[in-house]
């Protein structure tokens, strides 16, 4: 068969050789497999409260009946629509700041210290104040979310735009370009590793700053559901939450890197 | 002379700049306050969060607020270094480990755990323990990964040195190996810390129970809008001033490497 095919000339579809899992894979499945046999052993046992450590068939359940009830989409909807113009207004602010910073060096010397320094404060203490400026519905976790994703943004594009090829600017420069066309020309295009890596950043804060505000005072939102299965002891449903809710994050952490180009970045 | 003016000069001017415009601002508000453009119900004047701090210092024990809550950062502080620095070493030495479980140590430091203090109040009680753990779920990843890092940054010359001496295992680490990691770890350690002081008064603030995280969720309850502003600006102090010292030891440290 072989033979025949070197003969024709033509190339065949070479069968690939079985695939064997790597150890790592294996190293990983095996730490999986160990962490829900422990799991279901503890909850099996009645060691400890059997409501806090469910059975795993009791959490696929939750997060089954999670996922098809209308009312989780609501609540996503409303976290989703915070978190997003929450990253839209601390983003773009951010970004303007960043990028006034990082073309001047005055103002970067008189001002990024206290980003520097703010940027790490636990940004829910402002909690209180937002209430009082955005009242207790979605303005003031908007307003959270904006808050904590402006540090991270607006300090990695000022530190992006300091590592811009200075040849590249004198090429703007050496074509008369004016400083909207330099941003949108030079700046921002040699500028997207650090932007994106700043709004991936923001955004796990933003997301944060939401969940967390919603947590304290909402009625609605995902933040507002897990605090509500936390008052009517609905263990199973907090547990199907946290999973729903971390594999979002993880989610759109990648999407955000993957629509930012990231991956195609070469450097 | 001319050149140590420039220098004073370059270092002054932007104090100044940044200095002067915080003053402004607060002026600013101060003015647009007291002629009614901003609401003082809603943002109270700058003069009376001023006021204030010597109020909520003595009347809102804040001393031993402040002990709580450093006691409670020093606990989940000194929990991440000494877990995250023996994982990181047994990851150190088991390679495979090391490549199964890096990526997810690396996901779980940016992923939102903090969301889960809910589980944490079920399980261990609206208690200290609750935001010594949370503090230290948080802080755990950074010193993990930056033990790992730091140990297999080790300069090769260094370890060969070590051999050659004929050192034992726990001779290298200790001698040649640890010493050289540390500056490394420390930046682990420091961020660690970092993560554990937000989320340490972040939990307070959140389930109301401690020092000063509850001390805000406190006066805001009671609608003390001054002395929630001052109780904010305290908070902000004491992580400034923390960020400022652990950054001071991190760069002590560095030449060491």
């Amino acid at each position: 068969m072989a033979e025949a095919g070197q003969l024709s000339g033509r190339a065949r579809p070479v069968s690939s050789p079985r695939r064997w899992p790597s150890a790592v894979t294996l190293v990983r499945a095996a730490i999986i497999l160990a962490v829900l046999v422990i799991w279901e052993s503890v909850a099996a046992s009645g060691l400890l409260y059997r409501d806090v450590v469910p059975r795993l068939g009791v959490i696929a359940a939750a997060v089954w009946k999670l996922l098809s009830t209308r009312d989780f989409y609501w609540h996503l909807w409303v976290t989703g629509y915070e978190i997003g113009i929450g990253l839209l207004i601390g983003g773009a602010s951010g970004l303007l700041v960043g990028l006034a910073l990082g073309a001047n060096r005055l103002l970067a010397r008189a001002y990024e210290a206290y980003l520097y320094y703010l940027g790490p404060t636990p940004k829910i203490i402002f909690f209180p104040v937002m209430i009082m400026w955005f009242g207790v519905g979605s303005g003031s976790k908007i307003a959270m979310g904006a808050i904590s994703c402006f540090f991270p943004i607006a300090l990695s594009t000022a530190a992006g735009m300091r590592q811009i090829d200075p040849v590249l600017i004198r090429v703007g420069r050496s074509f008369r370009l004016n400083t909207w066309q330099m941003v949108t020309k030079i700046y921002l295009p040699a500028m997207r590793a650090p932007i994106v890596n700043g709004v991936r950043l923001g955004l796990g804060v933003a997301l944060i700053g939401t969940l967390l505000a919603e947590t304290k005072l909402s009625n609605s939102g995902i933040g507002f559901l897990i605090i509500n299965a936390y008052s009517l002891f609905d263990m199973p449903r907090m547990y199907a939450m946290l999973i729903v809710l971390f594999v979002l994050a993880i989610a759109a952490n990648a999407l955000v890197g993957r629509l930012g180009g990231l991956h195609t970045l070469r450097r | 002379m001319s050149a140590a003016t420039d220098t004073a000069r370059d270092r002054l001017v932007p104090l100044a700049l940044g200095l002067g415009t915080l003053v402004l601002a607060i002026a600013a508000a101060e003015l647009l306050i007291r002629i009614g453009l901003i609401n003082r119900f809603i943002v109270p004047m700058p003069s009376q969060i001023a006021a204030s701090f010597e109020r909520v210092i003595l009347e809102e024990d804040i001393v031993n607020r402040f002990r709580l809550t450093f006691l409670e950062s020093l606990a989940a502080g000194a929990m991440i270094t000494v877990v995250g620095v023996l994982l990181g070493l047994l990851l150190y030495r088991v390679a495979l480990l090391r490549a199964a479980t890096e990526t997810w140590i690396a996901a779980l430091a940016s992923a939102p755990t903090v969301l889960m203090y809910p589980l944490f109040l079920v399980i261990f009680g609206r208690s200290a323990t609750t935001i010594v753990m949370m503090g230290f779920v948080a802080g755990l990843p950074p010193v993990i990964l930056k033990t790992i890092e730091g140990l297999a940054g080790t300069r090769r010359v260094l370890i060969d040195v070590g051999r050659s001496f004929k050192l034992r295992p726990t001779q290298l680490f200790v001698k040649i190996l640890f010493p050289a990691a540390l500056p490394t770890i420390f930046v682990g350690v420091r961020l660690g810390l970092i993560f554990t002081l937000i989320n340490v008064v972040g939990v307070e603030f959140l389930i109301n129970f401690g020092g000063l995280g509850q001390l805000i969720n406190d006066l805001a309850e009671r609608y003390d809008l001054p002395g929630t502003y001052a109780a904010i600006s305290f908070v902000i102090l004491v992580s400034v001033v923390f960020f400022i010292i652990t950054e001071w030891i991190e760069r002590w440290l560095r030449p060491a490497s």
